[in-house]
């Protein structure tokens, strides 16, 4: 199939593809650039597995064509963490325990930056809300919410200063 | 003298360690199988039949030739050329691994195409034509059993009707006498629904065949890869040693990566044929729909009572729904798992069970899916049929409970099918749960509330679940005796690694195994690195399911550990010039009886044996050890629901949930706690929503997500934990299983606080899952609402 080359900003990097229009953004950023951390769960817009950020807002990158990212910002999880310091909604998912086989995690941080993104104060029902298109089969959502909430505190603290 | 070790410090037993694997994972630096990349990769992608039960008429592949970067298009016929078309399962019956002459459920492996890419692999499948002729389904075991049912299982010889299994256990006479003695019989018909694990990452294979060394490695998504091994050398016929099964990081579990899958092979086979590496990942729907159903099981029951309360005798029959193929993961020897568990923590002195697995033309069944085997089933029916049986008899259920609870001073207990439970504290868990709850002004707000016209529920689980699969003498998989393994190495410098039989799919074993070697030790926990899931490098090991981590793979790893420090101790005398009895150990130090200040630490221990052993003495640290343990651990739970119902809608919220488990000593309290949430959100799942369910042509219902119902965030309510520990008698460090104990007693809590709320109504069941139109229905017409999810019939 004819392929068409797009530009699009990866985790700040400017970078020009060629890809099939039907390709999914997931697997571009999978196989095209190598970013495995954005994992397929369901392929079809349920699992939040393969949550990215699109110009800043959480989108599902299994049903997102590669070619509409052309001329857009794509932030998946390897941008999350500056150089080695982590991203506070990282080190959250850490204190709290809110991973166990890791396979949601990425798309869950995702979801989680960008509620902190909009909104900096979350209340708990918030948190919930904004992670309602995530499913993780594992840790149950218990850490998974206090862990956001840890990061949101975090991030106040930090502002503070 | 040196301070002595601050074990929660250093890592070791009791201590709320942070996750050593999170941090790859939260940096989406996991690799996953589907992260697998290999030079000359292709890809493949399994054709499913469309039908339920149909007769194959032909299939034309040359279209799919024909599509540039197509390199394969592989049917069960050119599988068959290889003795591939069958293939064993896991409980001695035979799989189609493509179908060739009929195709048995929906679903169903008919071929599969290799290609350059995904897109073209798909696009290849696409343009296989394959010509069906349908043939009657069979979506139930009623259908199954009815005379005249058509036999599904044609290909297999002997087979005249639909019935995969029957047995029987206990002791029928003195039950049947029990029954004639009792003051009141309480019975209760359930039905467990089919239910799919689902984890988020699906299954999934990397096969590469290396032509010229005649080796094939193959990473995989599996909780047991040297069983997968060991079944791949006798089904390919490839020796033993020239196969290597990797299981990378792997994103869930729950018994789902337990059995051997059609699309394993395929990939195996493709790549064998190809001489290239062949990656298979399957879709959310090929996975929900074809593998690793679990449950589907029809119970009935009856208690024995006398008027007291006190419980003689227990009847249990029941009937499994198999699907196409008997392909259970289960200790060989009892072919329902282990449904005779039921009613271990009562003391029940007779029981008698029968039970029977039918074939229909679903998708092959009975994974064990977060349990041991058939222990869900088990555990819930139990807890049902005591809800029932305390409302039978006009009593609390607590009391109830209460007064049939095995005592602390009866350990160990021998049930009436024939188990020993070692040890617990029954009561003491029923009571820090009613107490956390606040049970008697649970019930006095209940009263009220009901005067106003509104539903209050509570609802209490109590169980206890045979964990830690294991003792080669009662169980096995596929002929090969269960038991664990462990591998420790320790470098000159103290710092070490170790590789277990197991393989974490979440579990956390890179950071609990360290602990466990910090206990036994005093090496830091941070200076130990586990390993696991590689066959090459691996001590044989039977993997991870059925909570046996802990209780056989942990086991092994302080065997080890402790072999390790016997050697230890003899460098110690060597270096302390003095002899092996007057040694002393305290937690990662040697020193001398009588002049403690003396010493030596393992650490120096460990350079002793690369660079100053004594004579005659074997240089290195390093040992294995294989754990079959005695028995199986038997942690306890009491698990409570409290819960409003909306009598206009049928909607029902949890109000609270509290969980006491008792699960021995608990290596990283952190880690447990976590795991019993996760198994009390899948608890909340089963009872409110999770099932699968078919229609009379046998469609899968829920082939994605949009129908196949997980709770999110938004649902799940929160849990509060307790605990009691009552440690494991023969464990090592007295640990038993706890990873699904919330996943298999806490349906039973939530049902039962619904039930609990509609009392009034008179109604006695309800099956899961207690969706909002059932509950709607039992209210409005005060009748059960009970068997299968509805088949639709449109
Ligand atoms: S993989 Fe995209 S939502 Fe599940
Ligand atoms: S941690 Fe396994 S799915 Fe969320």
């Amino acid at each position: 199939m004819e392929k068409r080359q797009i530009k699009v900003t990866v985790n700040g990097e400017p970078r020009l593809v060629d890809v099939e229009p039907r390709l999914l953004l997931v697997h571009l950023l999978r196989e095209g650039l190598g970013l495995t951390g954005t994992h397929i769960g369901c392929d079809t817009t349920s699992c939040g597995a393969c949550t990215v950020l699109f110009d800043g807002q959480p989108v599902k990158s299994c049903t997102m064509l590669a070619v509409q990212t052309d001329g857009h910002e794509v932030t998946t999880v390897e941008g999350l963490a500056k150089a080695s310091e982590l991203d506070p909604v990282q080190e959250g998912f850490k204190e709290e325990h809110a991973l166990q086989c890791g396979f949601c995690t990425s798309g869950m941080m995702m979801s989680a930056k960008a509620l902190l993104m909009e909104n900096p104060n979350p209340t708990e029902e918030d948190v919930r809300w904004a992670l309602s298109g995530n499913l993780c089969r594992c840790t149950g959502y218990q850490n998974i919410v206090k862990a956001v909430l840890w990061a949101a505190k975090k991030m106040q603290s930090e502002a503070a200063v | 003298m040196a301070q002595p070790l601050d074990e929660i410090k250093i890592g070791g037993l009791g201590a709320r360690r942070r996750r050593v694997e999170d941090d790859r994972f939260i940096r989406g630096k996991g690799t996953y199988v589907d992260d697998i990349k290999l030079p000359g990769m292709l890809y493949m992608e399994i054709l499913r039949s469309p039908l339920a039960h149909a007769r194959i008429k032909s299939i034309d592949t040359s279209k799919a030739w024909a599509i540039p970067g197509v390199r394969l298009v592989l049917t069960g016929e050119m599988a068959a050329q290889r003795n591939l078309a069958w293939m064993p399962t896991l409980s001695y019956d035979t799989q189609a691994v493509l179908a060739t002459d009929k195709v048995r459920f929906q679903g169903q492996e008919v071929a599969c195409v290799v290609a350059d890419d995904p897109y073209i692999a798909k696009d290849g499948c696409e343009a296989i034509e394959v010509e069906y002729e349908p043939l009657p389904v069979i979506v139930n075991p009623e259908q199954a059993l009815a005379p005249g049912a058509p036999v599904i299982r044609d290909d297999k010889e002997g087979q005249r009707d639909n019935i995969c299994y029957q047995w029987e256990i206990g002791d029928k006479e003195s039950t049947d006498r029990a029954f004639a003695q009792a003051d009141v019989v309480s019975k209760l018909k359930l039905h467990y629904p089919r239910s799919h694990p689902s984890p988020i990452e699906c299954c999934g294979s990397v096969a590469d065949y290396n032509p010229a060394t005649g080796k094939l490695t193959v990473y995989m998504t599996t909780q047991a890869p040297h069983i997968i091994r060991t079944a791949v050398s006798l089904v390919a016929e490839l020796p033993e040693h020239m196969i290597r099964i990797i299981a990378p990081d792997i994103g869930g579990g729950f018994g789902n990566k337990v059995p051997v899958y059609p699309g394993y092979v395929c990939s195996i086979l493709c790549s064998i044929l190809l001489g290239k590496p062949v990656k298979w990942i399957e879709d959310k729907s090929g996975n929900l729909i074809s593998t690793g159903f679990a449950r589907d099981m029809y119970l009935e029951g009856e208690l024995a009572l006398r008027r007291d309360g006190k419980i003689l005798a227990v009847r249990l029959d029941a009937t499994t729904d198999n699907g196409a193929f008997f392909a259970d993961a289960q200790p060989s020897k009892f072919k329902v798992g282990l449904l005779h568990s039921a009613f271990a923590c009562y003391d029940i002195p007779y029981g008698h069970l029968t039970a029977r697995g039918t074939y229909t033309n679903k998708a092959p069944g009975g994974v064990a899916y977060r349990c041991s085997f058939r222990v869900t089933e088990a555990m819930f029916f139990q807890e049902r049929m005591i809800h029932a049986a305390a409302s039978d008899l006009g009593m609390d259920p607590a009391e109830f409970r209460r007064i049939n609870l095995v005592k602390d001073h009866q350990f160990p207990y021998r049930t009436a099918f024939g188990f020993l439970t070692d040890s617990g504290q029954y009561e003491k868990c029923l009571d820090v749960a009613l107490e956390a709850i606040g049970y008697q002004d649970f019930l006095r707000q209940k009263e009220r509330a009901k005067a106003n016209g509104r539903l209050l529920g509570i609802g209490i689980s109590t169980m206890t679940e045979p964990l830690g699969a294991g003792n080669s003498r009662e169980y096995d998989i596929l002929g090969i005796k269960m038991f664990d393994s462990a591998e420790l190495r320790v470098h000159p410098t103290g710092k070490a690694i170790l590789r277990t039989g197991a393989r974490s799919q979440g579990q956390g074993h890179e950071t609990t195994w360290a602990q466990i070697v910090s206990h036994e030790l005093g090496i830091p926990a941070d200076d130990v690195i586990v390993e696991e899931g590689d066959t090459d490098t691996a001590p044989f090991g039977m993997g991870t399911y059925a909570s046996r981590s802990t209780p056989t793979a942990g086991a092994a790893v302080a065997m080890v550990a402790r072999k390790i420090r016997a050697k230890a101790r003899k460098l110690a005398a060597h270096l302390l010039e003095v002899s092996e009895e007057d040694v002393e150990w305290e937690l990662g130090r040697f020193y001398v009886r009588g002049a403690p200040s003396r010493g030596v630490t393992i650490q120096e221990c460990a350079m002793a044996a690369y660079s100053n052993m004594p004579d005659g003495m074997e240089p290195g640290l390093e040992g294995t050890a294989y754990y079959d343990p005695p028995n199986l651990t038997w942690p306890f739970a009491c698990y409570v629901v409290t819960v409003e119902v909306d009598p206009e809608t049928g909607v029902w919220d949890v109000l609270r949930t509290v969980a006491v488990d008792d699960c021995g000593v608990r290596i990283n309290p952190m880690i447990v706690e976590g795991q019993i949430m996760g198994g009390l959100t899948e608890a909340y799942a089963m009872a409110s929503m999770q099932f699968q369910t078919y229609d009379a042509e046998g469609n899968c219902i829920g082939s994605n997500y949009m129908d196949y119902l997980l709770p999110t965030a938004w649902e799940t309510p929160g849990f509060e934990l307790h605990e009691v520990v009552t440690p494991c008698p023969h464990h090592p460090i007295g640990a038993k299983g706890v990873g699904e104990c919330a996943c298999v007693g806490g349906p039973a809590a939530f049902v039962n606080a619904v039930m609990n709320a509609i009392e009034d109504t008179g109604v006695r069941n309800i099956d899961m899952p207690l969706l909002p139109d059932r509950v709607w229905e039992a209210i409005t017409f005060r009748r059960d609402v009970s068997g299968a999810p509805p088949v639709r019939r449109d």
